[in-house]
């Protein structure tokens, strides 16, 4: 009787739950996309992560630093040498000081940061009528919904419907917790020209540029499944072994 | 008596140590031949897997001490370091962070082991508490641990945790100041912590000998909760227990790598991949998942003082569990009616957990409130009144009997080297 009534209260439990409000900002659940680094298989693709990185820096990069990436990582976006070296020295970098003891800048190495649109979070939110674009190194794993959450941001830009009070300076995005945003819409169609040819339509740089950032957050995605997979089987394996002993030592006890 | 140890190892070097230093013939009573009875199930398991556990996650943890900067300014940076530049940071700092929960997962089994098979009774009470101060040491730990990557979370809820006891009246002020090092959570709070997170670790290993030495002394328990009575009830450690907690330990290889290899943050807050900001207060403040249950105590009391008392009480009230539960029986398995309502117990917990990660309205005060009512019931009420009016099923004679299907006592070598009759 006992265990029925608390197999009961379990599924009460579980229904509570799950009926439970998304969102105390009441900001929709973003609808899931397909990504090439879903699942236990998934691997980055790279061709959408390189187009990703020409969006962030031709149009995210003006206002967003990406402090914990180097320009030698972008050899995880299949990026060879030559080409980073290229990308780096197109960038002017703080050097430290000079002979005179003043701040000097000169063209980036591939162990150059990634260069900060801005000197500190002041010179930011000065410039974003007090909002703090923050930095992108780390946003996918920093927002629930992750990916797909950033997808749905970066293409759900639109008018305030009629009767929505909106703030001087601010946007409508439907996505963001309280509707407002401080970042004026990034992507129209056109915005960059990709070198493959491929459309650049608003989808699809918001498709390449997440698939950028999931990959800045997450550099160790690849390998980390590869050695999963190794582990995870390895240890089935010694699993079946180790019972089959276990049962032969038993044996005689059974 | 001052005396040479008369060692049966027969490698000279071994022997020669041994017979200064006993320490080989000392692993081989405690963990070679050690008289272990001989009807555990695999819930005897997780004891060796909550001190493999330990191990990992002090080993993972001096290697990433060695790339980590206990500073406000630094600390969030480093550990991007060592997730990005260090060779296999990632790999230490998942296993490290993923560890604790798997700490908890196989330390919470343990304990709902000893409490379903009443190993907290006599004469292993105090074997028991010495479990629950190694839960506490544990909890503080994790606490601090986290924390150390000084993200939002880790800022706040050390906030909201180190706050809590400002409730008591008088001191509480003076010892948050105290704590904390300052007026905030800051610089002297993080170098603090990280330096007793390194701390603690090592008095758990002081406090997990004294669990095993405990344990070696009155011996373990078994799903029947009959007493060992004669040599046949037993089989020696090794290789039997041996080998089966190694089927146990390559299991929980598999849960913990399919955590940190494709989920690695999946128990972990969005909000701690943001830096530490003072000034923003994040939306929800949770705790770790292995904290909710207690922090849905706190929160559904309406008075602060009370509800950190109940907080702290629900841990607490386990050193008594050996005096308040009043049945002599230990194991649930003769206990019609407390193998019931266990369950509803542990269901109670699960609510409470649930209730932990959502914020405290409608709904979740309701269920929160009711949970912890009769989490405290459960101890204070039930389990008395139980031990006195529930009607034991008969004990079987020992623990051969059952086990022994009709095939005789047991060979007398029980030592056996399996591997020599293969
Ligand atoms: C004109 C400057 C500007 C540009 C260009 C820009 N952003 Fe932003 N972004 C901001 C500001 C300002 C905020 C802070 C918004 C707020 O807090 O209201 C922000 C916020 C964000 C956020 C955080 C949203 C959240 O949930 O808090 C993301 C993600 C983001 N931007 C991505 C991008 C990407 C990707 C691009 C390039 C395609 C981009 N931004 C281009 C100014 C910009
Ligand atoms: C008993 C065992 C231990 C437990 C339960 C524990 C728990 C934790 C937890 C929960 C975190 C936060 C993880 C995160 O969110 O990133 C952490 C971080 C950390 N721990 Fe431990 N820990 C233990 C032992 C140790 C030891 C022995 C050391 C060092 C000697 C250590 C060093 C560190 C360091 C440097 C960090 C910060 C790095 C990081 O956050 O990943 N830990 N620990």
């Amino acid at each position: 009787m006992m265990r029925g009534v608390s197999q009961l209260l379990t599924m009460a439990l579980i229904a509570v739950a799950t009926a439970a409000p998304a969102n105390a900002q009441d900001a929709p659940t973003a609808p899931a996309q397909r990504w090439s680094f879903d699942g236990p298989f998934g691997s980055f693709d790279l061709a959408a992560a390189q187009r990703g990185f020409q969006v962030y820096s031709e149009v995210c990069a003006v206002c967003h630093a990406m402090q914990y990436l180097h320009y030698r990582d972008l050899a995880g976006v299949g990026l060879n040498e030559e080409q980073i070296k290229a990308i780096a020295a197109a960038v002017t970098v703080p050097q430290g000081l000079n002979d005179q003891g003043e701040p000097k800048e000169g063209p980036g190495t591939p162990a150059s940061q990634f260069r900060s649109p801005f000197p500190n979070d002041q010179a930011k939110r000065a410039a974003h009528n007090g909002a703090l674009p923050p930095d992108l190194s780390l946003i996918v794993n920093a927002r629930e919904g992750h990916a797909d959450y950033l997808y749905a941001l970066l293409t759900s830009f639109a008018d305030a419907p009629p009767g929505m009070q909106m703030q001087d300076g601010m946007n409508y995005n439907k996505f963001f917790p309280g509707h407002q945003i401080a970042m004026p819409p990034p992507l129209q169609d056109g915005r960059v020209t990709y070198a493959d040819g491929t459309p650049a339509t608003v989808e699809q740089m918001a498709h390449d540029v997440v698939t950028f950032l999931t990959w800045a957050a997450n550099p160790e995605m690849v390998e980390r499944k590869q050695i999963g997979w190794r582990w995870v089987l390895f240890f089935l394996i010694m699993t079946g072994l180790t019972y089959a002993v276990k049962r032969k030592v038993w044996s005689d006890v059974h | 008596m001052a005396g040479l140890n008369k060692s049966e190892f027969t490698n000279p070097v071994v022997n020669w140590i041994d017979t200064r230093l006993p320490i080989f013939t000392m692993m081989q009573t405690e963990y070679g031949t050690f008289p272990t009875p001989r009807n555990f199930n695999y819930f005897w398991n997780f004891g060796a897997l909550a001190m493999v556990t330990m191990m990992i996650m002090i080993a993972t943890g001096i290697f990433l001490a060695m790339n980590y900067q206990p500073n406000a300014e630094l600390a969030f940076g480093s550990i991007q370091h060592i997730m990005r530049d260090v060779n296999y940071g990632w790999l230490l700092r998942y296993v490290h962070q993923n560890g604790a929960s798997m700490f908890f997962i196989v330390t919470y089994i343990h304990i709902f082991r000893g409490m379903y098979y009443g190993s907290y009774k006599s004469p292993r009470e105090l074997l028991w508490m010495i479990g629950v101060v190694i839960l506490l040491i544990m909890m503080a730990t994790a606490f601090m641990g986290y924390v150390l990557p000084w993200g939002q979370m880790s800022y706040w809820g050390a906030t909201v945790i180190t706050n809590l006891f400002s409730a008591f009246p008088i001191v509480g002020q003076p010892i948050v100041t105290w704590l904390w090092g300052g007026f905030s959570v800051d610089n002297a709070t993080l170098n603090r912590f990280f330096s007793l997170h390194y701390l603690l670790p090592f008095v758990l290993v002081g406090v997990v000998f004294l669990h095993i030495a405990a344990l070696h002394v009155v011996g373990s328990n078994n799903p029947l909760g009959i007493d060992v009575k004669s040599p046949q009830d037993t089989v020696p450690f090794h290789p039997y227990y041996t080998v089966k907690d190694s089927v146990g330990l390559c299991v929980f290889f598999i849960v913990y790598a399919v955590l940190v290899f494709f989920a690695p943050n999946f128990l972990g807050d969005a909000n701690n991949f943001i830096p530490a900001n003072p000034l923003q207060t994040p939306a929800d403040i949770v705790p770790e998942w292995y904290f909710l249950p207690y922090y849905a105590i706190l929160r559904s009391v309406p008075n602060k003082l009370l509800g950190v008392c109940m907080m702290f009480g629900s841990i607490l009230i386990l050193f008594v569990l050996p005096w308040l539960d009043t049945s002599r029986v230990r194991s649930a398995r003769f206990r019609p009616i407390y193998r019931q309502i266990i369950w509803v117990w542990v269901v109670a917990v699960i609510a409470l957990g649930v209730c932990g990660a959502h914020k405290p309205e409608g709904i979740w005060v309701v269920i929160s409130r009711v949970a912890t009512l009769y989490y405290f019931l459960h101890f204070l009420v039930i389990l008395p009144i139980l031990g006195k009016l529930e009607r034991p099923l008969p004990l079987p004679e020992s623990i051969s009997r059952p086990v022994i299907g009709g095939g005789g006592p047991m060979p007398s070598g029980a030592t056996a080297k399996p591997m020599e009759k293969a």
